[in-house]
């Protein structure tokens, strides 16, 4: 799984889709969000980039993005938000949450 | 045959520390969770579990899993949706992706979630300045104007978490009695940067792509106004979704699953540990101590039933 930086987030986002998950430490249901976020990008392989930005890393960067809550995924085409998917969910309405985004992109 | 000994619905210090005892009781353990964790993940800093170091809830919470694992306990992601039970006494748990799995036990320790206030906004403004974590979510609201809503402790924490981050806090209450403990209440009253605004209830979120004011009513002469801010922050309380277990177990008034000092259900074959009890006093070292007890009680039942294969 790509760890993005500040540095390497702005170029990771132009590219073709990602979905970027916005965690910390801290945050109990990031955490619990983990394997899932990590089993889903095997799945999607191919179809969708999966990266994660610790929000520790850049606290101003999250905020930018209008990130007021954690976990938070992202998904970006062309360096724009195409949708975004709020809070920790179980592995098969977190699953169909991305296809339903993935398929604002196709 | 069924799949499983036992099924232990939810991954909170309950539920894991059940885990452990059954499977070291050689029963062939399944734990079905929407999380691993529970309501201890929501605690930044666990100081009064004995004989661990002060850390985060969440830290404490992998380690519980880490133990369960290492005694053989396998965990699967989802919620149980509906538990039946089957004419030759063993169950049946329906999960939330359709599948479903048989045992000859369960054990619930689901817990609690969080309550919500039902109006209209909130879903829409869901983690766009609307939450319900401080612990997870405050670093994001650095300078920012933030209500936290609620009398108890984690409204009254919550707030003076958020007091030396946020540039101007509220806390919002539709009374004028807190429920929090007093030395927090004395902390909370001594703290310049958070404003007390009694006898006021949120009836509306609103905002544009994020939350930009709440509605409040008040309580006592019924006059609403309107408070600019980026956040709202909900420490209302919790409530029980014991739904996949109505008319299986017995509950009180509040869904609670009803359970004698052994953790018994009123169904034989299934127990229940932690939050999702009447349990008067919701602690992590409780619900660990409760768990071990319904898997004691649940090996038991089992053995006594047919023996252990």
């Amino acid at each position: 799984m790509q760890e993005l930086s500040p540095q390497s987030f702005p170029a990771a986002i132009t590219k073709g889709p990602i979905i970027i998950d916005f965690w910390a430490a801290w945050c109990g249901p990031c955490r619990a969000l983990a394997p899932t976020f990590e089993k889903l990008s095997h799945e999607f392989s191919g179809k969708l980039a999966f990266a994660k930005f610790n929000i520790e890393e850049g606290r101003d960067l999250a905020v930018e993005n209008g990130v007021l809550g954690i976990p938070c995924l992202i998904l970006f085409k062309d360096g724009k938000e195409v949708d975004r998917i709020v809070g920790q969910l179980p592995e098969p309405a977190m699953r169909q949450k991305i296809e339903t985004a993935l398929k604002k992109v196709r | 045959m069924t799949d499983y000994d036992v099924i232990i619905v939810g991954a909170g210090a309950a539920g894991m520390t059940a885990a452990i005892y059954t499977c070291r009781k050689q029963l062939k353990t399944l734990v079905i969770s929407r999380d691993v964790g529970g309501q201890t993940n929501q605690t930044n800093h666990i100081e009064n579990y004995p004989g661990v170091d002060p850390q985060p809830g969440p830290q404490l919470m992998e380690k519980f899993k880490a133990n369960a694992e290492s005694f053989g306990a396998v965990f699967e992601y989802g919620g149980v949706t509906k538990v039946d039970k089957n004419k030759d006494n063993t169950f049946t748990l329906t999960i939330d992706d359709g599948t479903a799995r048989t045992t000859r036990a369960v054990i619930l320790s689901f817990g609690r979630n969080a309550r919500r206030l039902n109006i209209p906004g909130e879903e829409q403004f869901w983690g766009r300045g609307v939450a319900t974590c401080v612990t997870c979510d405050a670093p994001l609201f650095k300078g920012k104007v933030v209500a936290v809503v609620g009398a108890g402790n984690a409204a009254a924490e919550g707030a003076l978490e958020l007091a030396p981050l946020g540039s101007k806090v509220y806390l919002i209450h539709r009374s004028e009695k807190f429920r929090a403990d007093e030395i927090t209440v004395q902390k909370l009253k001594a703290d310049k940067r958070v404003t007390i605004m009694l006898n006021k209830t949120p009836i509306e979120v609103k905002g544009d792509k994020f939350v930009t004011s709440i509605t409040l009513k008040d309580t006592i002469n019924g006059k609403t106004s309107d408070l600019p801010l980026d956040g709202i922050f909900l420490e209302i309380g919790s409530i029980v979704d014991s739904s996949a277990v109505a008319g299986l177990v017995s509950r009180n008034e509040q869904n609670e699953v009803i359970v004698d000092k052994n953790g018994n259900t009123s169904c034989p074959g299934i127990f229940a540990a932690g939050d999702v009890t009447p349990v008067k006093y919701k602690q992590t070292v409780i619900s660990a101590g409760e768990g071990a007890v319904a898997a004691l009680e649940c090996h038991a039942w089992l053995t006594g039933q047919k023996g252990v294969h």
